[in-house]
């Protein structure tokens, strides 16, 4: 069952019908509904075309956010081979809005990290809706320092609305974490490559994809605070999320002018939901190329280029 | 409502209520509400005379409060992109540039200085709270980058007091990006094996926190000051709970071990000198022989050219 975003109502109703048809026609052998049906098709595959072809910044926040996109945990049972998930900070616990681990990308072993959201409400709330606390950073320090110290390069999937904010998370040290997590990446010997997957969410996306390279999905989005925050405070209305969207810039496309994004990954027409493998492919490949760029540059060349890349950012502003 | 009210009236008022009350004269404290003199609550580094309390202060105030014989010299940041998003939300974000520096007569959220505290050669930035929140934007991760630089080429400690609400958001992911940015610098202090402290004050939040804040060599915060990665009225709405007293401030970091110490502002010196001394291997300063900061802040202050800092 495709689930339906509020944009995508209009596209809703077309499909339905088709569906409907086609079920009448099963139904009773003498209908013959296939020239309407494909009719039908014909007009949902032009609508999608259209709604897609030019999506709002609010809409590609929905896109980026969807339930049914593909989550980080989808890309490593797919992309990675002898996966061999790690676990816990050593300190306090293991956080089960991250996940990561060993495993091979083609024949190269890695070490991969990412944010998971969770599909289900049950697996939602394991996950903490893919809001990491600091046991969360310090597991993916661990693990970029496993990576580092036996050369084997860090791939980080990005999928989070951002770190959690709760109690406990304050206590132990929320932004300690999230801190030597970047700086951590900043001081790796070993190539890190990042994807935005879905959502960015401010710092906590930050400890994670402060990478030598930084890819994002089409729909993807990356932003300094979410829309709905952006608008309570500087709008003082939460409602003025579209307006808050439209002036944060966090769209693929307008980092990619800014220089924070490196590389824009084609999704399928409709987004990375409607054809998950597609799209996980077309990661793999984005990956592989990104890692295979960097071969062969050694540990302090990989830190001269994280830094410069940080360091410059920030000099090109978005054409007016 | 007549043209006489709306208008006569009012301008009226103020010519006379501006001549009763003489501006700046006195401060409420913002805790005890004690009435204080403006001239000896400057004198006191902005802490309530009856209670203690740590009120704002301006880098500029600060420095003049630290550094020997309230000398210091400014050093240049590099100036970034105005507005590279052309951001608007309610109001242009150059227009609320413009009414910061004409309210605080800055330039910046972030001043970068160098010269002695007790005859001890430093580098140190303020970030200005009373500049957009203190927010951290391109200038703020030039300033800082800026006083990494200069700590490293004349191998000096960096002492950083923060001061922030957070990023700012009308420079969207650029602002986020400071985080990195930021991080470097550290990364550079560390490399040169230069001692980084960091000085906390009320507030210092949000992508603040979470970066440059906390990767200090030392952590040192200020009585009471708030200290957090989320506000408190964020995890309120999180988690639907009361928060226990105390929590966030400085006391509560300190108690559970994100923080070496809390220093009231009136030792701050001292103990910077302190602790810079022995990390950078001089002898300990000899008491009684220390110059002291300006004779007269309250002056030095008046006395500083306005047009320096435009």
């Amino acid at each position: 069952m495709t689930n339906y975003l509020e944009f995508e109502k209009p596209l809703a109703e077309i499909e339905g019908k088709a569906e409907e048809l086609r079920a009448m026609a099963r139904a009773n052998e003498e209908m013959d509904v296939e020239k309407e049906a494909a009719a039908l098709d014909k007009k949902a595959a032009d609508m999608l075309a259209s709604l897609y072809g030019d999506l709002t910044p609010w809409r590609k926040c929905q896109v980026a956010r969807h339930p049914q996109r593909p989550h980080c945990r989808d890309y490593i049972n797919a992309l990675f081979t002898e996966y061999t998930p790690l676990a816990g900070d050593r300190n306090f616990a293991d956080d089960h809005a991250v996940m990561g681990g060993l495993g091979r990308l083609g024949d190269r072993p890695v070490v991969v990290i990412g944010h998971e959201k969770g599909n289900d409400t049950k697996s939602r709330i394991e996950r903490n809706f893919g809001m990491a606390r600091p046991e969360g950073y310090r597991k993916a320090i661990r693990l970029m320092d496993l990576a580092d110290r036996f050369g084997l390069p860090v791939i980080t999937l990005v999928d989070t609305p951002g770190a959690y904010p709760g109690k406990g998370a304050e206590e132990r040290g929320q932004s300690e974490a999230i801190a030597s997590s970047t700086a951590k990446c900043l001081q790796l010997g070993v190539p890190l490559v990042s994807v935005i997957i879905g959502e960015g969410g401010s710092g906590g996306a930050v400890a994670f994809a402060t990478a030598n390279k930084v890819a994002m999905l089409e729909h993807s989005i990356y932003s300094v605070i979410s829309p709905e925050g952006c608008a309570s405070i500087l709008w003082k209305d939460a409602e003025k999320m579209r307006e808050a969207a439209e002036a944060l810039r966090l769209t693929a496309q307008d980092l990619f002018e800014l220089g924070v994004c490196d590389q824009i990954i084609r999704e399928p027409l409709g987004g990375a939901h409607r054809a998950a493998e597609d799209t996980i492919a077309s990661v793999g490949t984005a990956l592989q190329t990104m890692l295979a760029d960097m071969d062969g540059m050694d540990a302090n060349a990989l830190r001269a280029d994280r830094r410069s890349k940080y360091l410059e950012l920030g000099s090109r502003g978005l054409a007016a | 409502m007549n043209w006489i009210s709306n208008y006569v009236r009012p301008r009226i008022n103020s010519i006379f209520s501006r001549r009763e009350v003489p501006e700046n004269l006195w401060t409420k404290c913002d805790d005890c509400g004690t009435m204080l003199f403006h001239r000896e609550l400057t004198e006191n580094l902005n802490v309530c005379t009856n209670c203690q309390h740590h009120m704002p202060i301006t880098p500029r105030a600060r420095f003049e409060g630290l550094f020997d014989g309230g000398i210091f010299v400014e050093v240049d940041v590099p100036e970034p992109l105005a507005d590279p998003l052309q951001f608007r939300d309610q109001k242009k974000y150059v227009d609320r540039i413009k009414d910061a520096r004409r309210n605080t007569a800055e330039k910046e959220a972030m001043l970068v200085v160098e010269g002695e505290i007790g005859r001890t050669p430093v580098v140190a930035a303020g970030q200005d709270f009373s500049f957009m929140a203190g927010s951290m934007g391109m200038y703020v991760g030039n300033a800082i980058i800026a006083a990494a630089e200069r700590a490293v080429e004349l191998r000096r400690p960096l002492i950083l007091f923060s001061a922030a609400g957070g990023a700012r958001m009308q420079e969207g992911i650029l602002s986020l990006m400071q985080m990195p940015r930021t991080t470097v610098a550290v990364e550079m202090l560390k490399e040169a094996n230069l001692p980084y402290i960091v000085v906390l004050t009320h507030p210092t939040t949000g992508g603040v926190t979470a970066s440059y804040a906390m990767l200090g060599d030392v952590q040192i915060a200020e009585p009471g000051a708030l200290i957090c990665f989320a506000g408190p009225r964020v995890i309120e709405q999180t988690i639907r709970e009361k928060l226990p007293e105390g929590f966030q401030r400085a006391e509560y970091l300190l108690d559970h071990g994100m923080l070496d110490r809390v220093t009231p502002r009136g030792e701050m010196r001292d103990e910077l000198i302190t602790i810079v001394r022995m990390l950078m291997k001089l002898d300990p300063a000899v008491s009684g022989d220390l110059p002291s900061p300006a004779d007269d802040v309250a002056e030095a202050a008046e006395d500083a050219p306005d047009d320096a800092n435009v």
